[in-house]
């Protein structure tokens, strides 16, 4: 099972102090989080991608690109692609390039984007958000399986005898996985093409999560790509941790009243009680991922956010190294010995499992 | 015929205060309701009353969070499956209260299709009367339900002593909206739109994928 961070990468004023903090402390805080996340032993660093203030991750390959000339293991993720308005040709040679420049340490999660008008900034219409996701990715998915593409559609001008280059590294596209909150048609997406699903799981009750990823294994094993067990299933979630559950109740609060998106709304215990926030100390944490179990069955991802609403990088790094090494490596073994035989890990490319063969520590 | 499971009445009163005028009116309606339904087709009733000022803070924190808390869902749930609705709302500054707004902008948009509703509204004065066919009607016409022809307004005189000259119009409103209602209900007019699948239909809330294609003639 693979365990990592994803971040949204907003600018937020810290509530405790009133500073906000600049774009370029914000950029330069995503790298060395980034690289926190290396060092502490976690798998995967994702990151958003938006178009609009107060977040900066417009150009996620970009940022990756450094991060992957800067680590040697971390997998490099998205959360999310916009497969809505961005061209599916560019995503392709973009993420083509990137997986060159990391030796296949690439995956990507597609996503639509919420935001209205970012839709009509890129010449788009967001009433044609699904349409749009179903018809950019199709493209997608064949520029990377064909080496010449003829393509007609409906959104975008039509190609004839187009290449994209570079091809994928090994002729192995990178995995995708396809994440949305609460749309049907892209679980069905996701499992049309054995792709992943991935939930954000953090906005909502987790029975809303299960509802989505039963659904994505039910049709995952209704196309034939195997049973709904053995679909690929990633959650992600967020936590705020200190050795005493107290003191990470006190200390996160404020971040969770100011919050960007439910702050000013239901109080810090009814929100953990009804969504899968957790804060406490690492124990806690430990024993309500297990639970994500218990809802979706095993799965093969697991992300958290940990560095929104404001909170200094300082204490972001303080969380990293207690989830790499309170919760994670605990998480690992338990999630393992749960888990049953046939309930695949999630796919990556063969040079890094090859990679990693090689330099994994032996299991005890 | 078998005995049936007994009609779902549900009336949602937005009134703020305890005991308000507005519950007074959504029970007098559910009553009447009741009663014709027990007296013209022997079927079982079980009212509900949902009263929107116990659940401000979960509708205002559904708001802000995109989710029903516990409590909130469970009046949601009951406001979708009644076989027929009843909604009250006290005017404020000319029209609907905010309350009651917030809690019709958390119902999913097709959940109403087709359904029964009998509105009605309470007020200090008869001369907010048309806020019934000003702004209820076409808050509900939107939600494709089905507004029965009588609606009823009942100003504070309304509820004068029995027996006074304008009190006696009232109750015979609400008998006569009460009798519509019930036999809505029963006859059950379905507009020709159907409500969405959620997730809760399971995969009947999906489009297979290759007619998802095909719509947009991607091969």
């Amino acid at each position: 099972m693979q365990f990592g961070i994803f971040t949204v990468g907003d600018v937020t004023p810290d509530p405790t102090t009133g500073r906000t903090p600049s774009e370029h402390e914000r950029i330069k805080a995503t790298l060395a989080i980034a690289r926190k996340a290396e060092e502490v032993g976690l798998d995967v660093f994702a990151t958003g991608e938006h178009h609009n203030p107060p977040f900066v991750p417009s150009s996620p390959t970009t940022t990756l690109g450094y991060i992957a000339a800067r680590t040697e293991n971390l997998i490099l993720s998205t959360s999310t692609t916009l497969i809505t308005t961005n061209d599916p040709v560019k995503i392709a040679e973009d993420y083509a390039t990137l997986q060159h420049l990391a030796d296949g340490r690439v995956d990507l999660m597609m996503g639509r984007g919420n935001t209205g008008p970012v839709y009509p900034w890129f010449g788009k219409d967001i009433r044609q958000g699904i349409p749009l996701a179903i018809e950019n990715y199709a493209l997608l998915h064949k520029l990377w399986r064909e080496d010449v593409v003829d393509w007609e559609g409906k959104f975008r001008t039509p190609l004839q005898s187009f290449t994209s280059t570079p091809r994928p590294l090994d002729g192995v596209p990178p995995f995708v996985w396809h994440g949305s909150i609460r749309s049907p048609e892209i679980a069905e997406q996701a499992a049309y093409y054995g792709d992943g699903f991935f939930h954000n799981n953090i906005f909502w009750p987790m029975e809303h999560t299960k509802k989505m990823v039963d659904l994505y294994r039910r049709r995952y094993a209704h196309y034939g790509h195997g049973t709904a067990e053995q679909a690929i299933v990633g959650l992600g979630g967020q936590v705020f941790m200190r050795k005493n559950s107290q003191d990470a109740v006190r200390e996160f609060r404020p971040y969770f009243d100011n919050a960007p998106v439910y702050g000013h709304g239901p109080s810090l215990e009814d929100f953990t009680r009804e969504t899968p926030l957790t804060v406490g100390s690492p124990q806690e944490v430990v024993e309500r991922t297990l639970t994500f179990r218990d809802a979706v069955g095993d799965y093969q991802r697991q992300l958290f956010l940990m560095d929104h609403a404001g909170l200094p990088l300082k204490t972001v790094l303080e969380q990293l190294d207690l989830l790499g090494e309170e919760v994670v490596p605990v998480l690992r073994k338990e999630f393992a010995a749960l888990r049953p035989a046939g309930v695949p890990d999630a796919p990556v490319h063969p040079a890094v499992t090859a990679a990693r063969a090689a330099t994994a520590p032996k299991e005890v | 015929m078998f005995a049936t499971a007994p009609l779902r009445v549900v009336a949602v009163s937005a009134g703020l205060s305890s005991p308000s005028s507005t519950r007074l009116l959504a029970d007098r309606l559910a009553e009447a309701t009741r009663e014709r339904l027990a007296a013209d087709q022997d079927r079982a009733v079980e009212v509900q009353v949902v009263e929107l000022r116990d659940l401000a803070v979960s509708i205002a924190n559904h708001l802000v969070t995109g989710f029903p808390p516990a409590d909130l869902r469970d009046a949601i749930d009951a406001v979708t499956g009644a076989d027929g609705l009843i909604a009250v709302s006290p005017v404020f500054t000319a029209s609907y209260s905010g309350l009651f707004k917030s809690f019709f902008d958390l119902i999913e948009n097709t959940a109403l299709t087709g359904k029964p509703v009998l509105i009605a509204a309470t007020g200090g004065t008869p001369r907010h009367s048309l806020v019934l066919d000003h702004a209820m009607r076409p808050l509900f016409a939107y939600l494709r339900a089905v507004t029965l022809p009588t609606s009823v307004y009942a100003a504070s005189e309304d509820w004068g002593a029995p027996g006074d000259e304008y009190a006696e119009g009232l109750p015979s409103r609400i008998r006569r909206a009460g009798g519509e209602l019930a036999s809505a209900v029963t006859g059950r007019t379905v507009s020709g739109a159907t409500r969405a699948a959620t997730l809760d239909d399971g995969e009947d809330a999906v489009v297979p994928f290759a007619q998802q294609l095909a719509d947009l003639r991607v091969n």
